[in-house]
């Protein structure tokens, strides 16, 4: 039995210890948010947080999460549903299309934010290789600098 | 609030022609469409009392409008309700949406759409919808009127509309929609088609509207294929024959049985060589309590494959065919004037050879399917942008009759033309029939890029004869190609090359000896649509070629283009988008890309700037690209400004993701997408060797701008595309002489500057 919390919850998982994280959280814990796009790592459609460090949940085997602190996208907005200023930002600048994407590369923008509060253009290219086939990095990499405003902006 | 409609019992269904009103359970006006179209016959026993395609005011003044269009990412669910609420007069704010699911009646002759023809395809949905959705809206708001005039005792035409009000100044009475809605849905439908608003009094079309579900989409709250979950469900994969129309021999799933929570393992029979295509391959479905043990124990089966009759199937052969090929006499599909003649006295001929690849779809969302198929019926959930293929697919490998299957959209994470086919559909259904119980059918990313109908693969041979003035007196396009009717059920061989050349595309009408030829490539690669389908290779071969003539005759390139398209006038077109093409509208776009690229500034030795244009589907585009090249062959895009001209503009935000988006495929594609076939096997199979463009390849020089165009909207799924990968390869023949004949770029700049 696996014990560690999604989303500041506990939660317990006595599967295999070889079972992706990713597939714990969409068909067992029913949290569909992180999507599963090639499962090897390459696309970051399922990037999750854990221990406040974005990865993705496709090749993150469940055996080695006990005791971890794990957030999904269904666990960014605050508690009353206000929304994270990186979510907010999305819908500012219009960022999705189709939007199967956009919950990964969210928790990727989140987690670039928490390193470098006001990222250059090159720093968006380095860290935010999540794929998108829509096509909305423009609106992406808009939607960072704007969140990075809206952090700075914050009280917290 | 119940979702169960209760529609008024009082309403007389024998004097409505097309519409339902009623009353919902919650005590909202509801208007519905049994069936399809104004103008069309609508028999009777459609109109069974179901109130299908729907707008409903609530109590609250709330609105809620159906979309029955299937989202792919294309903006329907935002677009849509747009047309509805504009004529309709209420707030945008105050929308919401329902996906429909398929709507289709069984007729005497049939079956028959019941809110309209449902799919996402061809750009057609703002086009097919724009008159239509209109007039529910507008009829919806007429009934409200009436029903106003009525309780004020005086005439519609006293009263007027503020959104989500009728107001009758003379009477100083006002009346909210939803308090007007229980008199509302005793009305009879107005007969006739209702008055429509003029553009210049729209105050939501043509005004930024956001995308609809950005919020369930950031809080990862949207509903996708992927994300069916039902009672009593179970989830099942399948390995399919990797080999080409290969078979089953044998297997062995001791092993896989033993993975647990596997339940059942069994074989899926595929089609036979040269059979139309209800799946696309044979295989062995594992069906399991979670998709991890079902992929769990898909790794442990031991697979004896018949290797089909294209084992010897590789990428360079295909080449060589289509070489051969074109060194004999194809199928001429349009001539005119004598080419043959005017070629043989010619100043100076130009001619060149150009390679467009087989490429995949790859939406971020493998397929996947729900399915339920009991004695009695079936229910599937997917993904697809065609929700009618998806009912045909199931009644094939089911035998139930389709006016007893229910099919669900949910949103699709993209289609690009992968679900216009439902093979996924029928292979779940094959799997839920099989085990009696509701089935999850989840393909892995290798699945998707290894089973696709993939875009055409083709070689262009270009000739182009000119006068001593520099001008194309002749001009041939012969394309040897593997084209994406193959296996289509009730296609004649003579019309096989239709969807691989539109034959009115330009310079049909302007160059006056004009010849297109078609020749068939045998190949074992299933085909499909693709984005813009025969636009993204056409684009890229015509544009290309206008340049290298240019550069022959020392002319320049946009001055060429504008000489070529010449006057504003309409010339006919007689494949999908037409009936009309304006090629002046190409020059209106290209002037203004060329201005704001700055295209007649000189660049420093190793950077260069091309453009290129096309019509596709009604719409119009161009695209200006700046590129450098560095000594070894590194190529740097520096600056993109694209234009397009989609007539009247419905959703701005729309149109500009959609040009935003169209472009950045055009570029990933062209730097370096290909499917590749080696011994009867597709080569790729994940993003690391089907490698997606990433943001930091897009260049932060990036502008789009809309030019609209008189009164009637144009599709933009599929316009913001092929013009892209012209405008690149150009750009990088002006930066460094290396002219790029095949698709995708690759390596071959540094390649061509080594050498």
């Amino acid at each position: 039995m696996i014990r560690f919390t999604v989303n500041r919850r506990p939660v317990s998982f006595d599967g295999p210890d070889d079972t992706p994280l990713l597939w714990v959280l969409r068909d067992h814990l029913k949290l569909t948010g992180a999507k599963y796009g090639c499962g090897i790592g390459r696309c970051g459609a399922c990037t999750v947080h854990v221990g406040g460090e974005a990865t993705t949940a496709c090749t993150l085997r469940v055996g080695a999460l006990d005791g971890a602190e794990v957030l999904t996208i269904e666990g960014l907005a605050g508690p009353q549903g206000d929304l994270h200023p990186v979510q907010q930002a999305w819908l500012d600048e219009d960022v999705p299309q189709c939007g199967y994407c956009q919950p990964g590369q969210i928790m990727a923008a989140v987690d670039l934010l928490s390193r470098k509060p006001v990222p250059s253009d090159a720093d968006i290219e380095r860290h935010m290789s999540n794929l998108c086939r829509c096509g909305t990095y423009v609106r992406i990499r808009k939607a960072i600098h704007r969140a990075a405003g809206l952090l700075a902006g914050s009280p917290s | 609030m119940s979702r169960r409609r209760q529609i008024d019992e009082a309403v007389d269904l024998g004097r409505r022609r097309l519409l339902i009103g009623g009353l919902t359970a919650g005590g909202g006006f509801l208007l519905g469409f049994p069936a399809m179209h104004w103008a069309g016959d609508s028999p009777e026993d459609a109109n069974g009392g179901q109130i299908g395609f729907f707008v409903e005011i609530r109590p609250d003044n709330q609105v809620v409008i159906g979309v029955a269009q299937p989202e792919i990412g294309q903006g329907v669910r935002t677009s849509m309700p747009m047309l509805v609420a504009e004529e309709l007069d209420v707030e945008w704010s105050s929308v919401s949406i329902r996906q429909m699911p398929l709507g289709i009646v069984k007729t005497a002759d049939g079956f028959a759409w019941k809110y309209g023809g449902q799919g996402a395809g061809g750009s057609t949905s703002v086009t097919d919808n724009w008159t239509y959705l209109r007039e529910v809206g507008a009829t919806a708001r007429q009934m409200l009127v009436q029903a106003a005039a009525n309780q004020w005792k005086t005439s519609p035409d006293q009263c007027r509309t503020e959104p989500g009000w009728v107001i009758c100044d003379s009477r100083g009475q006002r009346a909210s929609y939803a308090s007007l809605a229980a008199a509302a849905a005793a009305l009879p439908v107005p007969d006739g088609k209702p008055d429509l608003k003029e553009a210049s009094s729209f105050r939501i079309i043509g005004q930024a509207a956001k995308v609809m579900d950005a919020r369930a989409i950031v809080t990862g709250r949207a509903q996708y294929g992927i994300d069916t979950d039902r009672p009593g469900m179970r989830y099942a994969v399948i390995q399919r024959c990797p080999f080409l129309d290969g078979t089953v021999v044998s297997f062995d799933d001791s092993e896989a049985r033993k993975v647990p929570g596997v339940l059942d393992v069994f074989t899926i029979d595929g089609p036979k060589p040269g059979e139309p295509y209800v799946i696309l391959a044979s295989g062995i479905a594992i069906v399991a309590t979670s998709t991890w043990a079902a992929m769990q124990g898909r790794e442990a089966l031991q697979i004896e494959w018949d290797r089909g009759p294209h084992a010897q199937e590789n990428t360079p052969a295909f080449w060589r065919q289509a070489e051969t090929l074109l060194a004999g006499t194809g199928q001429v599909v349009r001539t005119d004037g004598d080419f043959d003649a005017s070629a043989g006295t010619a100043e100076q001929v130009v001619t060149a050879r150009y390679r467009v690849p087989f490429v995949n779809h790859a939406p971020m969302e493998p397929q996947n399917c729900f399915a339920h198929v009991r004695e009695d019926g079936a229910d599937i959930i997917a993904p697809t942008q065609m929700p009618a293929g998806a009912s045909r697919a199931v009644a094939a490998v089911t035998g139930l009759p389709r006016e007893n299957i229910r099919v669900e959209m949910t949103m699709a994470g993209g289609g690009f033309g992968r679900r216009l086919t439902n093979d996924y559909v029928a292979e779940a259904a094959m799997i839920s029939k099989r085990i009696g119980a509701p089935v999850k059918l989840q393909w892995s990313r290798e699945d998707d890029v290894r089973h696709d109908f993939y875009r055409p693969s083709g070689l262009h041979e270009m000739k182009a004869a000119l006068d001593d003035d520099g001008r194309i007196t002749a001009w041939t396009q012969r394309l040897a190609s593997a084209g994406k009717y193959y296996r289509r059920p009730n296609v004649k061989p003579e019309e096989q090359y239709a969807p691989e050349l539109y034959v009115d595309d330009f310079p049909a009408g302007i160059v006056e000896n004009l010849r297109v030829e078609w020749f068939e490539v045998q190949s074992g690669v299933p085909r499909g649509s693709w984005r813009a389908p025969a636009h993204t290779a056409n684009a890229f071969v015509v544009q290309s070629f206008l340049d290298e003539i240019a550069h022959a005759t020392g002319r320049d390139p946009l001055q060429m283009r504008l000489e070529m398209y010449g006057e504003n006038r309409d010339l006919p077109y007689g494949q999908h988008g037409g009936p009309v093409f304006n090629p002046w509208r190409l020059s209106r776009l290209l002037k203004h890309v060329a201005a704001r690229i700055d295209y007649d500034r000189r660049r420093p030795e190793g950077r260069g700037v091309g453009l290129a244009s096309h019509f596709t589907f009604g719409g119009y585009a161009a695209h200006a690209v700046e590129v450098s090249v560095g000594s070894r062959g590194e190529l740097n895009v520096e600056r993109i400004v694209a234009a397009v001209d989609c007539g009247a503009v419905v959703n701005p935000l729309g149109v500009d993701a959609q040009l935003q988006g169209g472009t950045i495929d055009g570029l990933s594609t062209a730097l370096n997408l290909e499917i590749t076939v080696r011994d009867g096997q597709i080569e790729q199979s994940n993003f690391h060797n089907y490698r997606l463009l990433g943001l930091k390849d897009v260049p932060v020089d990036f502008e789009t701008h809309i030019l609209p165009w008189g009164d009637k909207p144009a599709g933009m799924g599929e316009i913001g595309l092929p013009s892209l990968a012209p405008a690149l390869t150009n750009a990088i023949f002006r930066a460094s002489g290396v002219r790029i004949r095949a698709l995708p770029i690759g390596k071959q700049l540094q390649e061509a500057i080594r050498a």
